[in-house]
């Protein structure tokens, strides 16, 4: 017997991942597609990850000629590349050890890049201070985010730590959780009215904990993942009363901070939103927020560089943070990414142009997508969707018959598992079930990426519609 | 927040060389006056930091993949146009930009380095599914760490430890909650290993945890100790009676230039000791973009193969990549790393000249450094077969060791400090490797050009001499 196995309780308890099942036939349609084993369809669409460029989104030229230039700077001799891109990647490798990329950088990040991140922070935030030394820059922002539970969460603590989680949530934030020892304490969105957060809930979630484990923090997806909402500001300041009153520590994950379209809706970040409440709310609240290359427009999910900003914490806390922080490096060439992020080209530079004509398209595709999905989901009687504010996934309920539920039961799947895997199968779309982000019982959900090409997001919906009418029918 | 997390509060603090290093670079930067131009920071296996140049062809492959307009650009040799075309086919969305398509890595290039290993060891097949990717050899440590941690005080889990190891090793324990467990390198012997001391640390070590692997620097690290194939027997022997895991970290495989010197894998001696070994005794080994040639510490980039592993054990440590997808950059440097351009190729010929200068550089510091340092009085040096460091012992006068007790730091941290303040050198202190008694020593790294590492080891004489001076 393993060695391994003996030891870790974590092993014996794991439990398979929902979308393992999909995953795993997705590759062997994948492998039969290739062989020339004959289908409805030539090729498998997967939008069930927040992936972009998987989707076909075209990378932005800038910033790929920077990271390209920073990579093998010969590239800078002659006219290859524009001025400003020459300038931006010179001045990038200055900050680089050895003038190279390939160097480790200190604990946090690279000085000037934090700066740059921090100027970014206070411009967004329409002045509100903000300093590089609280800024830690990550390989992805939910390495950031598991380092900042590993200092809350103690897992040989009784009561156990519990941190309150929206439903739905993304998964990877619960995997986290769990893998820490953590318990995740359910608040529950509400659906019908744009996934809005009601302080109630809150409040009863915090009662269900009573017994069961000692929460600490607080943790708020805003724009959503899955769902598409975006939080009002009012909301948001209920929600920081809230946590300051039962002395909650907010975990305010603002990835999609950049993917806002809704047309009544605006991004107020968390800390922005503590400043306006004024003292002494504003100098106590402890919040950490994160933020990531991953999405927006930039959509550099492989490069793998995110930031959390810490707000509020005790000097002997961030000490520990910084210890924790140190025990691993940051890519270089992703935090040159998140400062083209926060530093785009400006009108007037060279590269501007471009840079505006590429992200205009892939707000508009977006845009158009957006109205596309609500239009194509709420057109079936047992599909609907909740309007869509922000971020990049559309989140629709399914309202599946019986015999559907029945039928995935006996397979030993989740219903919504269950219509997935058919999806996948007869139409060669993949999408991800509800049951990966938590939905209230008996709901049913889909989730997937809005952000692809317009055209790809037309071939999504046509054979979507085709399959739903399908399967409706068959068992109705 | 009330209450830090227990476990948090146990990881040791860092020594922060490398800060103080970095705010006198400021300092200088802003014009303020010190002894010397410039810090020559040569205290981690940074070669880049230091000055030595990237490959060319990894680093043009990359751009290109990067930027793929570049696909048109004549410029750059065919076979690195072909070779970017080819990893971006294995990509997402053929772009860089997209997550890798499993949590473990990309599947082609875990064929790749599958192919490799397999190469390397003579025919002994590898598993593109025992191969696993993350952002750095240390990453994919903690992952497996993070399975054999378990227990408290008395259960527990225990790792026996190199002393000295690498120096980034112990603050990783402390975050994973394993316990370090040291067994003692002979230095007088080039810091091989003896197996004595393994089985009177081991002994030892079950009175107060529970020891459950063991961790394999190979080459070296500090040390530049290469392992010879009797010793490798006699450790895994050691492990498979006495029911250890075995962690066999061997980022430095493509840096060995010792005199008759050759690396053997773990794995390779592992299978040629018969079924009995070669089908039960778990174990891991560890490579990096980092290390070696290709220096690439700043790319983050890293894999696991994992040995006669259980398969609920395999499937566990997939699915705890998944919130932390590798980046995909690096298994691209990866590819580069386990099949370098070939014979007849465009490129073949400027890559190989690179290699076997780096190769020789590293061989020539090593030979020049060692021979330097055992000239100093006060300081011996072990030769280094392998790696990047050297790790001299110091002989430090009392007064250095009385004033460190004052100040509250260990006396080999001081000493750096003042080095670092005095001559805008910085080392490493032994203290971070694990040496925490009147053993000190320093590490530095010696993949550097030439006349940098000239440039240190005067000033670290002259300050050496300066030190022992003052106290008599």
């Amino acid at each position: 017997m393993s060695v391994l196995q003996e030891i870790s309780s974590d092993v014996r308890n794991m439990k398979q991942m929902e979308n393992f099942v999909l995953f795993r036939r997705t590759n062997e349609i994948k492998e039969e597609l290739r062989r020339g084993v004959r289908k409805s369809y030539r090729e498998v669409i997967d939008v069930s990850w927040g992936d972009p460029h998987r989707a076909g989104v075209k990378p932005l030229s800038f910033v790929r000629q920077v990271l390209a230039a920073c990579l093998y700077s010969e590239l800078m001799d002659g006219d290859k590349l524009m001025v400003d891109v020459k300038q931006r990647a010179q001045r990038l490798l200055g900050t680089c050890a050895g003038g190279s990329v390939g160097s480790y950088c200190a604990t946090a990040g690279i000085p000037q890049t934090l700066q740059s991140v921090s100027q970014y922070i206070m411009r967004r935030d329409g002045g509100v201070p903000c300093h590089p030394e609280n800024i830690y820059i990550s390989p992805g922002s939910q390495w950031a985010l598991t380092n900042i539970l590993k200092v809350l969460v103690n897992s040989e603590a009784s009561p156990r730590t519990g941190v309150l989680i929206p439903v739905p949530c993304h998964s990877t934030t619960i995997i986290s959780l769990t893998t820490l020892g953590a318990v995740a304490v359910p608040y529950y969105l509400r659906e019908e009215r744009g996934w809005a957060l009601e302080m109630e809930e809150l409040q009863r979630a915090l009662d269900s904990a009573k017994g069961v484990c000692n929460p600490v923090a607080l943790y708020m997806i805003n724009p959503g993942n899955p769902a598409g909402y975006v939080q009002s500001r009012k909301s948001i300041q209920e929600v920081i009363r809230f946590a300051a009153e039962k002395k909650l520590f907010l975990l305010a994950d603002e990835v999609f901070q950049d993917c806002v379209y809704g047309k009544e809706s605006e991004f107020v970040s968390y800390k922005r939103a503590l400043a306006e409440i004024g003292a002494p709310l504003s100098d106590s609240v402890e919040l950490a927020s994160f933020h990531t290359a991953s999405k927006g427009l930039m959509g550099e999910c492989g490069l793998r560089t995110g930031y959390v900003e810490l707000v509020n914490l005790d000097p002997a806390v961030m000490k520990h943070i910084n210890n924790l922080f140190s025990t691993n490096s940051c890519p270089i060439l992703g935090q040159i990414a998140l400062d083209v992020m926060v530093n785009p080209p400006q009108p007037g530079d060279p590269s501007y142009p471009l840079y505006l004509k590429e992200t205009q398209h892939i707000r508009a595709s977006l845009a158009q997508n957006v109205r596309r999905v609500e239009e194509v989901i709420n057109s079936f009687p047992d599909f609907s969707c909740q309007p869509l504010e922000g971020g990049a996934f559309a989140f629709p309920r399914l309202f599946l018959p019986p015999k559907a539920i029945e039928r995935a039961k006996e397979a030993g799947l989740q219903p919504d598992t269950f219509y997935c895997l058919r999806l996948l199968e007869e139409a060669g779309v993949l999408f991800s079930p509800g049951t990966e982000y938590g939905q209230k019982e008996g709901t049913y959900h889909i989730r997937f990426c809005i952000m692809t090409p317009s055209d790809t997001m037309e071939e999504i919906l046509r054979r979507l519609s085709a399959f739903h009418e399908q399967f409706m029918k068959e068992f109705s | 927040m009330k209450d830090v997390n227990p476990r948090v509060l146990g990881i040791r603090d860092p020594v922060s060389l490398q800060s103080l290093a970095a705010r006198i670079t400021e300092q200088i930067a802003q014009g303020e006056q010190k002894p010397f131009q410039r810090v020559i920071d040569v205290s981690c296996g940074d070669p880049h930091r230091a000055g030595m140049p990237p490959l060319s062809f990894a680093r043009q492959v990359l751009a290109v993949c990067l930027y793929p307009e570049l696909l048109k650009e004549s410029s750059f040799p065919v076979d690195v146009r072909q070779r970017a075309e080819k990893l971006l086919g294995a990509c997402n969305g053929g772009s860089v930009g997209s997550y890798s398509a499993s949590s473990c890595g990309i599947p082609q290039i875990q064929k790749s380095v599958a192919e490799f290993i397999t190469r390397r060891d003579g025919g002994v097949a590898s598993d593109p599914e025992d191969i696993i990717f993350s952002s750095g050899s240390q990453k994919t440590l903690k992952l497996v760490l993070h399975l054999l941690s378990s227990g408290q005080g008395p259960t527990q889990t225990g790792l026996l430890t190199p002393l000295p190891c690498p120096h980034t090793l112990p603050m990783l324990l402390d975050e994973v909650g394993v316990k370090l467990v040291p067994y003692q390198l002979l230095e007088e012997r080039g810091w091989a290993i003896d197996l004595e001391e393994l089985h009177r640390a081991l002994k030892a070590a079950r009175r107060h945890c529970e020891p459950r692997a063991i961790y394999i620097s190979n080459p070296g690290n500090p040390t530049g100790h290469v392992q010879d194939l009797k010793t490798i027997e006699e450790v895994i022997r050691f492990a498979a009676s006495e029911r250890l895991v075995l962690l066999v970290e061997e980022v430095y495989q493509d840096s060995v230039f010792g005199q008759d010197k050759k690396f053997l894998s773990y794995k390779k001696v592992l299978f040629e000791m018969g079924a009995s070994f070669s089908e039960s005794v778990e174990m891991v080994s560890f490579h990096s973009i980092s290390a070696g040639t290709m220096g690439e510490c700043g790319l983050r980039g890293g894999y696991m193969e994992v040995i006669n592993m259980d398969l609920l054990v395999k499937n566990f440590l997939t699915s705890m990549q998944g919130p932390s997808s590798p980046p995909v950059l690096p298994q691209l440097a990866l590819e580069i790393m386990v099949n370098p351009p070939s014979p007849g190729d465009a490129s073949y010929e400027v890559f190989t000249q690179e290699i076997l200068q780096k190769v020789e550089t590293l061989a020539q510091n090593a030979q020049r450094a060692c021979e330097f340092l055992n000239a100093v009085p006060g300081m011996s040096c072990q030769p280094a077969m392998g790696g990047v460091f050297l790790y001299p012992r110091l002989h430090l006068p009392a007064e250095i060791i009385q004033e460190a007790q004052r100040s509250g730091l260990r006396a080999d941290v001081l000493y750096c400090k003042k080095l670092l303040e005095e001559e805008g050198v910085c080392l490493g202190p032994g203290s971070e490797n694990g040496h925490d008694d009147e053993n000190y020593h320093i590490r530095l790294c010696i993949s550097a050009p030439t006349a940098v590492l000239e440039d240190v080891l005067k000033r670290l004489r002259s300050f050496h001499l300066w030190i022992q001076d003052r106290h008599h």
